[in-house]
C-alpha cells in the first residue's frame, strides 16, 4: 500500500466499485478502500463467494453484482478489505485502520462511496435483544447463511421489509406477520407520483411480485399498522400494536425493523462539506453535483451515500464520479468526460423516476420519528429517554447541537448514528420548527471509534 | 437597545460578568457572535484546578475554588461538580525536584493548597496508576464540572435577573460619542455608557479597535473522549514532565487533553484534528494507565481560545479609554476562575477596585 494514491475510493459497494473499474483503466494509482472483508458492499454481500443456491434464493437483482466484482477484479486498482476509515479531512488525508495498525494516507481525488444505513427509529422496546434492524437479518443471511428458526416478525415500511421476507419466504423461515406502519394516506399522497413511478416499472412489478408471493404464502401482511413496541423482560417476548383500532400482540422472540434508509454521512460530514435536509428522503445528504463533486474540491461522493437511489443508480454515479476524478486529474479532457459520461447520466436520471413514489409511498409518520412517549430510549449509548430531550428544550435549549451537549445524546460509542435523526426530529417538533433548520450533529471525528493503542500506533508510523 | 453595561462575548466569562453586575442591579445585555458558548466555554474540558496556577493567578484561583465549592448558591445548579483533587505525578528523580520546587514556591508565597504526596499515598489514591511513579504534587480541592451545564447554569441565572442575551449577533464597529458606545451589530445598534471586551479568542479586534491591540494568539486545543469504563480513577491526572491531563468524568468516560494543538483556519472558524499528536497523548495515557490499551475513543474535537504570550489573562480596565473594560486571554485554563472574574470585574466596574490583585493583568503590560 502506498502512503499516497492519484485517486482512493472508499467503499466496496456498487458505486465504489464502478468508480474505481473506469479511473483504473486510465492508468492512474487507485485504490478501494473496504471496511468489509469482501467486496460487494451491503447490497452485494458476500457476491464472490456465495454458494450458488443461496445466490439463487437472494434473487436476480443480488446476482447482478457478480458483473460489477469481475469487471472491478479485471481492473488495475488495488482492493483493500477489512480497512476501516476513521477520518477523512478537507485535505483530502484519510486516515485507516488495519490489522489493529493506523495510518494516514492522502489522496488528489477521494470519491466517498460509503453507501447507505438502515434509518434508526426508536420506539418503545426498541433496544430489547431480540429486536434488529432487517439489514442485519439480511447481513447473517448473506454472509453466513443464517436464518431466524422461531419465526419472525417484520415491522417497518421500505422496499427492503418486502425484500426480505420474500427471501426469507424461499429460506423456509416461519414470517408470522408483515407489519407495515406506513398509514394508508401515504398511498393516497403518492398517487400523483405514479405515473413518473410507471418509466420504472420494472420496480413496480418487482414490488408487487413479492406481495403476490407473500400472500399466496399465506404471511400476514397488515398495513396502516401504529403503536409499535416490543415487549418482554430482558429480551424480546412480544409485539404489540395497533391495526383497524384494535390492540394486538403477536409472540415472537425475534423483530426485524426496517424504516428505509439514509445516507452514511459521516465522513463527508467530518471532511466539512455541505450537507443538505432532504424533505422528501427524510435525510441529510452531502450537497453535490451530477458528476459527485461536493463543495470541497476533490472530494465526491457516489452511490447512496450521496442521497438514496438504489444500487443500479450507485453503478452509474459511481462511473459519473470516476470520469470526473479523471477529468480534475488532468488524465481526460471535458469533452471527453461528457461524451463518456453521457449514457451514466442518462442513467441517473432514469433510475430517478421511480423515488418520488417510493418516497412517498414509503414516508415514515412523522409521530414515528418524534416519538411522543416519553419513556422511549433514543440514545441507546447513554441511555438518554425522548422525554428528556423533550425537557432540555423546553428548558431553551434549541437547537440539536445544544441538546447533545446538555443531555449527552450522541457522545455515546455509536457517535450519534443510531439516535441523530431522531434527536433532530424531536427537537424540531418540540420546538415547532423544522428539521432543516434545528440542525445535524456536528461531526466529531474518529468517524469508526478506534482504541488508544490503536491510535498510538500513528506516533511510530509519523516518527518513522 | 440601551443598557447600564454592553458585554460582548456570551461564554462563561460574560455571563459571570454579566450575572454580578444584574445582582447588583445593574442592566447588562450581552451580544455573542454565535450562540453563547460556542467555542472555549461549550467545548473545554471543564477543569476546576488550582494546582499549578501563575502566582499571578493564586489569590483568584483560591477564591475561586470558594466559589465553586457552594456555586450553588450562586447559580443554583451544582454544574455537575465534583472535587476528587489534582495531581501531577512524578516519574523520576528530576520530577520529583521539581514538583518539590514548585510547592516550596506555593508555600513562600501563603498558600498551602499544593502538597508533595510519596508513592505510597500515590497508589493509596490512585492505585490503578502504573507501577514506575515516585510521588506526585497534590491539590486535594480540585476538580472538574460539566462546561455546558456551568454555562447554562451562570446564562440562567443571569436571565432571571434580567440580562438580556443577543445571540447570533455580530459586532462591525464600535464607536464612542459624548461617552457613550455605540455598537453597530448585525442585529441592529446597541450603546451603553459601559463596555466590557469578554470576546475570548475575537477579543482582540475590540482592544484594537481601543486602540490597544495586544499580542494575543488564536489556537485550538484539542480533547478527547473515551467510551464508558467502571469507575476507575478518582483525581485529575497530569504529570510533572509529559503531557499528560485526564479525568474520569461523571458517566465513566475518559476526557484527554495536554494542551495538544489542532490545526486552525481561524477566519473560517475551522480547526482539523492533527492525530499524529493526539496518538502521542494516547501513548503516554498508555504508559501511565497500561490497562487502558483497549479502550475506545469515540470523539475527538478542538476548541477556539485566545492565549496571551504569558498565558494569563488581560483584565481590568481599557488603557485607552475609561469606561471599557477587558476579560479575556485566559489562555485554556479559564473555567475554573470564571466565578471570581464576573466578582472582581463587577466590583471594579461598580466601585472602581476590586478586592482581589488584578495589576498583573493589566492589558498595558504588552506596551
Amino acid at each position: 500500500m502506498k502512503n499516497h494514491y492519484q485517486l482512493l475510493i472508499i467503499g466496496g459497494g456498487p458505486a465504489g466499485l464502478a468508480a474505481a473499474t473506469i479511473a483504473a483503466k486510465d492508468g492512474i494509482s487507485c485504490a478501494v478502500l473496504d471496511e468489509q472483508p469482501t467486496l460487494g458492499g451491503q447490497i452485494y454481500r458476500a457476491i464472490e463467494s456465495i454458494p450458488e443456491q443461496r445466490a439463487k434464493k437472494l434473487g436476480s437483482e443480488y446476482r447482478r453484482g457478480k458483473n460489477i466484482a469481475e469487471a472491478f477484479r479485471l481492473s488495475d486498482a488495488e482492493y483493500y478489505p477489512n480497512t476501516k476509515v476513521w477520518s477523512l479531512n478537507n485535505q483530502r488525508e484519510v486516515g485507516i485502520l488495519q490489522n489493529d495498525k493506523a495510518s494516514i494516507l492522502s489522496a488528489d481525488q477521494v470519491i466517498v462511496a460509503s453507501g447507505a444505513m438502515e434509518r434508526p427509529v426508536p420506539f418503545p422496546g426498541w433496544t430489547l435483544p431480540g429486536v434488529m434492524q432487517a439489514g442485519a437479518g439480511q447481513i447473517l443471511y448473506k454472509s453466513a447463511g443464517i436464518v431466524p428458526d422461531n419465526g419472525v416478525v417484520l415491522a417497518g415500511s421500505g422496499p427492503l421489509l418486502l425484500l426480505l421476507a420474500w427471501q426469507y419466504l424461499h429460506a423456509g423461515v416461519e414470517v408470522k406477520a408483515l407489519l407495515d406502519v406506513t398509514p394508508l394516506s401515504n398511498h393516497i399522497g403518492a398517487l400523483p407520483k405514479f405515473p413518473r413511478a410507471l418509466l420504472a416499472h420494472h420496480y413496480l412489478t418487482k414490488g408487487i411480485g413479492y406481495q403476490i408471493a407473500l400472500k399466496r404464502a399465506g404471511i400476514p401482511m397488515l398495513f396502516g399498522v401504529s403503536d409499535l413496541r416490543a415487549d418482554g423482560d430482558g429480551v424480546c417476548q412480544s409485539v404489540g400494536f395497533k391495526h383497524s383500532g384494535k390492540q394486538k400482540t403477536i409472540e415472537s422472540e425475534l423483530l426485524l425493523t426496517h424504516f428505509g434508509v439514509i445516507p452514511h454521512i459521516w465522513l463527508t460530514q467530518s471532511a466539512g462539506c455541505k450537507h443538505q435536509w432532504d424533505d422528501s428522503q427524510q435525510c441529510w445528504r452531502p450537497e453535490h453535483d451530477e458528476w459527485g463533486n461536493t463543495d470541497i474540491s476533490g472530494i465526491l461522493v457516489a452511490g447512496d451515500g450521496a442521497g438514496i437511489n438504489g444500487a443500479r443508480s450507485a453503478e452509474h454515479a459511481g462511473r459519473l464520479a470516476g470520469l470526473e476524478a479523471l477529468f480534475a486529474l488532468g488524465v481526460i479532457n471535458q469533452s471527453e468526460r461528457d461524451n463518456r459520461g453521457v449514457k451514466e447520466r442518462k442513467w441517473v436520471r432514469g433510475e430517478r423516476h421511480i423515488r418520488p413514489f417510493l418516497e412517498k409511498y414509503y414516508q415514515i409518520p412523522k409521530k414515528l420519528l418524534a416519538t411522543d412517549i416519553d419513556e422511549t430510549i433514543i440514545c441507546r449509548c447513554e441511555e438518554i429517554a425522548a422525554g428528556e430531550i423533550r425537557q432540555a428544550v423546553r428548558d431553551g435549549h434549541d437547537n440539536t447541537n445544544q441538546v447533545k451537549f446538555f443531555t449527552r445524546c450522541g457522545m455515546g460509542p455509536c457517535q450519534g448514528r443510531q439516535c441523530s435523526n431522531a434527536v433532530a426530529h424531536l427537537v424540531a417538533d418540540e420546538s415547532g420548527k423544522s428539521v432543516k433548520e434545528m440542525g445535524h450533529f456536528r461531526g466529531r471525528p474518529p468517524v469508526a471509534p478506534l482504541t488508544l493503542e490503536q491510535l498510538a500506533t500513528l506516533k511510530q508510523e509519523v516518527a518513522e | 437597545m440601551n443598557s447600564d453595561v454592553i458585554i460582548i462575548g456570551g461564554g462563561l466569562m460574560g455571563s459571570s460578568i454579566a450575572l454580578q453586575l444584574a445582582m447588583r442591579g445593574c442592566q447588562c445585555i450581552v451580544i455573542d457572535k454565535a450562540s453563547p458558548g460556542r467555542h472555549s466555554s461549550g467545548v473545554s474540558a471543564g477543569g476546576l484546578r488550582l494546582l499549578n496556577r501563575d502566582p499571578a493567578e493564586i489569590p483568584l484561583s483560591v477564591e475561586a475554588s470558594k466559589m465553586w465549592r457552594d456555586i450553588t448558591s450562586l447559580v443554583d445548579s451544582d454544574c455537575d461538580a465534583r472535587f476528587p483533587g489534582q495531581i501531577r505525578v512524578a516519574e523520576n528523580k528530576a520530577d520529583m525536584e521539581k514538583l518539590e520546587q514548585r510547592a516550596a514556591l506555593v508555600r513562600s508565597l501563603g498558600y498551602e493548597h499544593e502538597e508533595i504526596i510519596g508513592k505510597q499515598e500515590l497508589y493509596q489514591l490512585v492505585p490503578a496508576l502504573a507501577p514506575h511513579c515516585i510521588g506526585a504534587l497534590i491539590n486535594r480541592t480540585d476538580g472538574y464540572a460539566r462546561p455546558y451545564h456551568a454555562l447554562t447554569a451562570f446564562r440562567r441565572k443571569a436571565e432571571s435577573l434580567g440580562v438580556k442575551y443577543y445571540p447570533s449577533t455580530e459586532v462591525y464597529n464600535v464607536e464612542k460619542e459624548a461617552e457613550i458606545w455605540s455598537l453597530k451589530t448585525s442585529q441592529g445598534i446597541f450603546s451603553s455608557p459601559i463596555l466590557v471586551n469578554c470576546a475570548g479568542a475575537w477579543a482582540n479586534k475590540f482592544a484594537t479597535s481601543l486602540g490597544e491591540a495586544v499580542p494575543l494568539e488564536q489556537k485550538a486545543l484539542m480533547l478527547m473522549v473515551t467510551e464508558r469504563l467502571p469507575h476507575f480513577v478518582d483525581p485529575v491526572m497530569g504529570a510533572a514532565s509529559r503531557k499528560l491531563s485526564f479525568k474520569q468524568m461523571q458517566n465513566g468516560s475518559l476526557i484527554i487533553g495536554g494542551a495538544l494543538v489542532a490545526k486552525l483556519d481561524f477566519a473560517k472558524e475551522k480547526t482539523d484534528i492533527d492525530w499524529a499528536q493526539l496518538a502521542k497523548s494516547a501513548d503516554t495515557v498508555i504508559s501511565f494507565f497500561p490497562q487502558l490499551k483497549q479502550v475506545r475513543i469515540v470523539r475527538a474535537w478542538a476548541g477556539i481560545e485566545g492565549f496571551m504570550p504569558d498565558n494569563i489573562p488581560v483584565l481590568g480596565q481599557s488603557q485607552t479609554h475609561q469606561n471599557a473594560y477587558h476579560a479575556f486571554g485566559f489562555s485554556a485554563h479559564g473555567f475554573q476562575l470564571s466565578p471570581v472574574i464576573g466578582k472582581i470585574m463587577s466590583q471594579l466596574i461598580l466601585d472602581g477596585q476590586a478586592e482581589l490583585p488584578i495589576e498583573p493583568f493589566n492589558i498595558n503590560r504588552f506596551n
